[in-house]
């Protein structure tokens, strides 16, 4: 049901953007709870999928708007992560310096025993 | 390095705010630094207050950047600013958390601007509509424009009752003042909070067409987008997509777009519970 991959798919984002957790794929009984799973945005989402699940209309105009908003911010969600995964990748390491440039390509630069001009 | 970092929390974080007015530049400058801050707090949780939600880091209330007390009249909203800010890690990437600059833009109101302001800012895309311009060739993208942006023209006009038309001159369209003046008619209704946002959608997408589409969910955040990037989607297919630059354009764009949907959407609505008897 396009619902519950909905629901999936949001639950899955909150649970990357909490951060790698410990790792483990199977929890002991008395391991403690992710923290993603005590957060207020966890709860609220799986409140509000759990309320407006049983509606005896075919056609309930209220279950698409909340489908569509739903399915925005699993969006909102999704891109964000992916837009900041893109901008540490190609945006975020700054300049190389002048030393690692004239390394790239085989080079040194010139020492100057008595140091540049405006350098002390 | 901080210039152009400073640049960009300018740039992208307020878009309402390039305003080529140099003392409020200076204002914010002053209200906003340009260095990295650190994640200087542990928890985030929300608390009712006498104005609405307020956000708490740690123990402090979250602030606007000119120092009022931030304050959204929706809970969903509220928690939704509360992830933004619990989803931080070492640093704060003010550019990632949308929802929270939308809030800041319409509390603060850095630019004055009212709701007559905002519906005028926005209907201004109107005139050169993204999806009202054609081009004539290459024919791949001339029937591309025709099959995809056609439809959603033909639904605004149907569920408004106006006539946009297309163009393929550079002038763009001529869209009667009848449509106008329905669409102003139809932006009045909304608060200023969600015109902030709805002016923001059409700022992203450069279409009203689209944004109204979006906004009366007959399409997706993802659709919408595609929709507003069609002929640049059309050269990404001939000529090979450039991942820093297109994949990290588009995924931007949709933030952005979904961001200020779900404002729109979150400011304008009431939810009431109808509990219907079962009858058997």
């Amino acid at each position: 049901m396009a619902a519950a991959r909905l629901l999936r798919g949001i639950l899955k984002e909150l649970r990357l953007r909490s951060g790698p957790g410990p790792g483990a794929t199977s929890r002991g009984p008395g391991a403690p709870i992710p923290a993603y799973r005590q957060s207020a945005a966890y709860k609220y989402i799986t409140e509000q999928f759990r309320r407006h699940q049983v509606t005896s209309e075919k056609l309930c105009r209220a279950q698409h708007e909340l489908y569509h908003q739903a399915s925005t911010y699993m969006c909102l969600l999704q891109s964000v992560r992916q837009h900041l995964a893109l901008h540490q990748e190609y945006h975020s390491k700054g300049e190389r310096s002048s030393h690692e440039v004239a390394q790239l390509v085989g080079l040194k630069l010139p020492q100057q025993p008595g140091g540049k001009g405006w350098e002390k | 390095m901080l210039g152009r970092l400073w640049a960009r929390v300018i740039a992208q974080s307020r878009p309402g705010l390039c305003s080529p007015v140099m003392g409020k530049m200076v204002e914010w400058r002053r209200q906003y630094p340009a260095a990295e801050r650190k994640k200087f707090y542990q928890n985030v949780s929300i608390s009712q207050g006498e104005g609405g939600f307020e956000i708490n880091l740690d123990r402090r209330k979250l602030k606007t950047p000119q120092g009022k007390l931030f304050t959204v009249p929706s809970e969903a909203l509220a928690i939704a600013v509360a992830t933004e800010w619990d989803s931080q890690k070492d640093t704060l990437q003010f550019f990632t958390m949308h929802l929270t600059t939308l809030c800041n833009t319409a509390l603060d109101n850095p630019t004055q601007r009212t709701k007559e302001q905002l519906i005028r800012a926005a209907l201004k895309y109107l005139d050169t509509d993204t999806v009202c311009y054609r081009v004539e060739e290459p024919p791949g993208l001339v029937e591309l424009q025709r099959s995809e942006w056609d439809p959603v023209i033909k639904w605004i006009e149907n569920r408004y009752n106006v006539v946009i038309g297309t163009s393929t001159n550079i002038l763009g369209p001529n869209i009667p003042k009848e449509s106008k003046q329905v669409f102003e008619q139809h932006l009045s209704s909304y608060n200023s909070w969600a015109l902030v946002g709805l002016e923001y959608v059409t700022h992203q997408l450069k279409s009203v067409v689209l944004s109204l589409n979006l906004i009366d969910r007959n399409l997706n955040v993802e659709k919408a987008v595609l929709l507003s990037r069609l002929e640049e989607q059309y050269q990404i297919e001939f000529w090979g997509n450039v991942e820093w630059a297109h994949d990290y354009d588009l995924y931007e764009l949709r933030s952005r777009t979904a961001a200020g949907t779900l404002f729109v959407h979150l400011c304008s609505e009431s939810s009431t519970v109808k509990h219907k008897l079962l009858q058997d």
